[in-house]
């Protein structure tokens, strides 16, 4: 492959660890982040779970180290913590003269925060507190975390729904491609919200007994939050700068499957040709994937059009795949970096992790989730895959970087 | 980080705005809006681009969205891209505000999914990919006033990386009553109606407020219905360049090797606050005897204006003139071929523009 894009740093924060060791932690020991809602009031309150990062704002800023009172929204202080490790990590900080870009994804953005300024304003317009309303942008998070990591070559902000950070991801390669820039943090982060949670309650499509992967019984997805960055830049630069090579974003690829606003094609067109791009941009056959960390949401429309996506690409083949939706539940504008982030992960541990909460085949599909962690896994090359409203189908592959 | 190219080509344009835009059979000539502190769109007739049935149910920034895609698809005599890129700044306002206003109202029983669905920041580019069935590349930019510029960055390099040779690109925001209320209590605008044809000869406080939606056709080759080639763009913060902005811009040309002398023409995002509008008298005062135009009081301020001031350059390049409402220095004699557009968001997204005659 010309001119390999690589990864040097990664940072993550979801329900199952406040980072990458706590992460793979929880993926080895089986242990979900799946459970009762316990950070803010809703009527969906001990009916409804979620996979949410247990500290409060408060304990996030402290966590990071921050000053109190810096009026960041929920989402930017997730994107802090996986920020920070990721740029720790890749020595972003060591004084080489390198252009760096920080490319963020979101969908809610400060929406957490608008909900607590709306009350007020909708009785009365004069009302509500400003400071609560002027960082509902999704531009928002993005500003704060690039002056706290002092980026100023180039920043951008993607929202395409849940496909948002492997996008972001997708973005950062290219540019390092064209040559623009030396080095991008790219990834994404998105809380918990009364808007999220109750506007895929309106869908109904959210599990009451927590999201069940390629189930026959699947009953929906689980909402999760969190964060996750990486840091990519050329093989070339990396090695010129002594730097640590964890993987290499070998493939990706974005398509659209133009055919319904919310719901997925049941050919699974758009995710066959996102995969099918990956695959050749990684000059990879089919069968050179090792594992599949799968979009795998858990509603009965997602799994079915992935699994007959699946089925078409890879045939009699395909290899083992899971859903970690079912540790971190679904973490939306988030998902496409948290997912990049376990799939590293898979390769730097040489596992497959399994796809929790799985007992009963789906009727429609041959194909059948890993269920246990599997060790010593022969991982070579990683394939991720996020999936978003509005057809928007991303797929990246993630390899072992042999030197 | 500044993005440059010697072949990518401005080949169709499609705006909706406040102005009679969407007709592109004559450029600026319906008068200007006497006095107002907000403006709105003037709407085209969607039955033109969207099907009835379709049409009931969409939110009105995606009908915007569409309706002036379509316009750009069909003057470039393009109807598959290669690439869907929209940017907008706050994406569909309107349907956000719904859901979230049922939701505070009805103690979060009772809601129904569209304005949910159509809350997503990825709806309008993803409902001209459905109306097209385009399978390609689709994303959307969201960062405040680099929202369209981001966009715009996307469809350079797709076309440098050989990725695709057409790529829609487009901006887009809508006013509403909720954001128009917040952004006054915040300072925004002026708090009386001004006559927006003196909007520049009259600074105050605040600017006047606006919304529209504007695409462009991008493509690796010219054809004859090219406007303008787009050779650079640059976003950026003049606290963190810590430089006069003369020698931003400096820099910038120096990448295309231009010298600000050779600008013909400065398409600048002037809005009438006296603040902002100061930092625009910076770099003009820079620029010799080039001419200057100003967009604002035509289009109102919004986070991806500058789509309507590449609009309006892209035109001029074409049609050869700046049209009289939009003349704030004549460029006499003076034939227009490099044009520079400069915006500023709130003094914190600053953006450079680069077109030149193909």
């Amino acid at each position: 492959m010309i001119n390999p894009i690589v990864i040097t740093g990664y940072g993550i924060v979801s329900s199952i660890g406040m980072n990458a060791g706590e992460v793979l932690d929880s993926l080895i020991s089986g242990h979900s982040g799946i459970g009762g809602i316990t950070r803010f009031e809703t009527i969906h309150k001990g009916k409804l779970p979620l996979a949410e990062v247990k500290l409060s704002n408060n304990e996030l800023v402290d966590f990071c180290g921050l000053r109190s009172g810096g009026n960041y929204t929920r989402t930017t202080l997730l994107g802090i913590v996986a920020a920070l490790q990721a740029a720790d990590m890749a020595g972003v900080n060591s004084g080489q003269n390198l252009r760096t870009g920080l490319i963020l994804a979101t969908t809610v953005g400060g929406m957490d925060r608008s909900e607590d300024f709306y009350p007020l304003f909708l009785e009365n317009p004069s009302k509500g507190r400003l400071r609560d309303v002027v960082n509902h942008d999704c531009g928002d998070s993005t500003e704060k975390i690039a002056e706290i990591l002092g980026i100023n070559d180039f920043m951008t902000t993607i929202s395409t729904a849940c496909s948002s950070s492997a996008n972001s991801l997708m973005l950062g390669a290219e540019l390092i491609r064209a040559g623009m820039l030396d080095r991008v943090i790219a990834g994404g982060t998105d809380a918990v919200t009364r808007f999220t949670l109750n506007g895929f309650n309106t869908l109904m499509i959210l599990d009451k007994e927590g999201c069940r992967p390629f189930d026959e019984n699947r009953a929906g997805l689980t909402i999760g939050e969190g964060a996750a960055f990486l840091v990519l830049e050329s093989e070339a630069n990396a090695l010129k700068h002594g730097k640590t090579i964890y993987s290499i974003l070998s493939g990706y690829g974005n398509a659209n499957d133009a055919y319904h606003q919310t719901a997925s094609s049941p050919e699974g067109t758009g995710a066959t040709l996102a995969m099918k791009k990956a695959l050749e941009m990684g000059d990879l056959l089919p069968e050179s994937i090792s594992y599949i960390n799968v979009h795998g949401t858990g509603t009965q429309n997602n799994d079915l059009s992935e699994g007959i996506a699946l089925e078409k690409i890879f045939g009699e083949k395909v290899p083992r795949f899971s859903s970690t939706k079912s540790f971190t539940g679904h973490t939306l504008g988030a998902a496409g970096a948290i997912e990049a982030v376990i799939s590293l992960l898979s390769v730097q541990n040489n596992m497959v992790f399994p796809n929790l909460r799985w007992s009963t085949p789906m009727k429609e599909l041959r194909i059948r989730p890993v269920t246990e962690l599997k060790r010593e896994a022969g991982v070579k090359h990683v394939l991720s895959n996020s999936f978003g409203f509005g057809g928007n189908n991303s797929s990246l592959v993630l390899s072992k970087y042999i030197s | 980080m500044v993005t440059t190219s010697n072949a990518i080509y401005i080949n169709g344009l499609g705006n909706v705005s406040p102005r009679k835009t969407s007709d592109s059979s004559h450029f600026l000539e319906d008068p200007v809006i006497a006095s107002t502190n907000r403006l709105a769109c003037i709407e085209p007739n969607y039955r033109d681009f969207i099907s009835p049935d379709i049409l009931r149910r969409m939110g009105r920034l995606i009908k915007m969205g569409v309706a002036s895609s379509r316009i750009c698809l069909e003057d470039a005599g393009c109807m598959m891209p290669d690439a869907i890129i929209t940017g907008t700044g706050l994406g569909c306002l309107e349907d956000t505000e719904k859901f979230l206003a049922t939701l505070v109202r009805n103690k979060e029983e009772l809601l129904t999914p569209t304005s949910f669905i159509q809350s997503t920041h990825n709806t309008v580019s993803a409902q001209i990919a459905l109306l097209l069935k385009c399978h390609n590349y689709n994303f959307t930019y969201v960062h405040r006033g680099w929202s369209f510029e981001s966009a715009l960055v996307d469809a350079m390099v797709r076309i440098k990386n050989g990725r695709a040779s057409t790529v829609l690109a487009g901006g887009m925001d809508e006013l509403t009553n909720g954001s128009f209320a917040v952004t006054s209590r915040l300072g925004h605008w002026r708090r009386k109606p001004a006559d927006t044809s003196l909007l520049f000869s009259s600074p105050a406080k605040g600017s006047i407020a606006g919304e529209g939606s504007a695409f462009f056709l991008l493509t690796s080759a010219p054809s004859s219905k090219t406007y303008a080639a787009l050779s650079g763009l640059q976003t950026f913060s003049r606290k963190a360049m810590n430089k006069p902005l003369p020698a931003i811009l400096e820099e910038f040309l120096g990448q295309s090797g231009l010298l600000s002398s050779d600008i013909d023409l400065a398409v600048c995002g002037m809005n009438g606050d006296k603040t902002s509008d100061s930092i625009y008298k910076e770099l003009t005062a820079s620029l010799g005897t080039a001419g200057i135009a100003a967009w604002k009081h035509l289009s109102g301020e919004y986070m991806t204006s500058s789509a309507f001031g590449l609009w309006m350059a892209s035109m001029i390049m074409k049609w050869g003139y700046v049209p009289e409402q939009a003349v704030i220095r004549n460029t006499g004699e003076r034939p227009i071929k490099t044009v520079l557009i400069y915006n500023h968001y709130l003094d914190r997204n600053h953006s450079f523009i680069l077109i030149r005659k193909p």
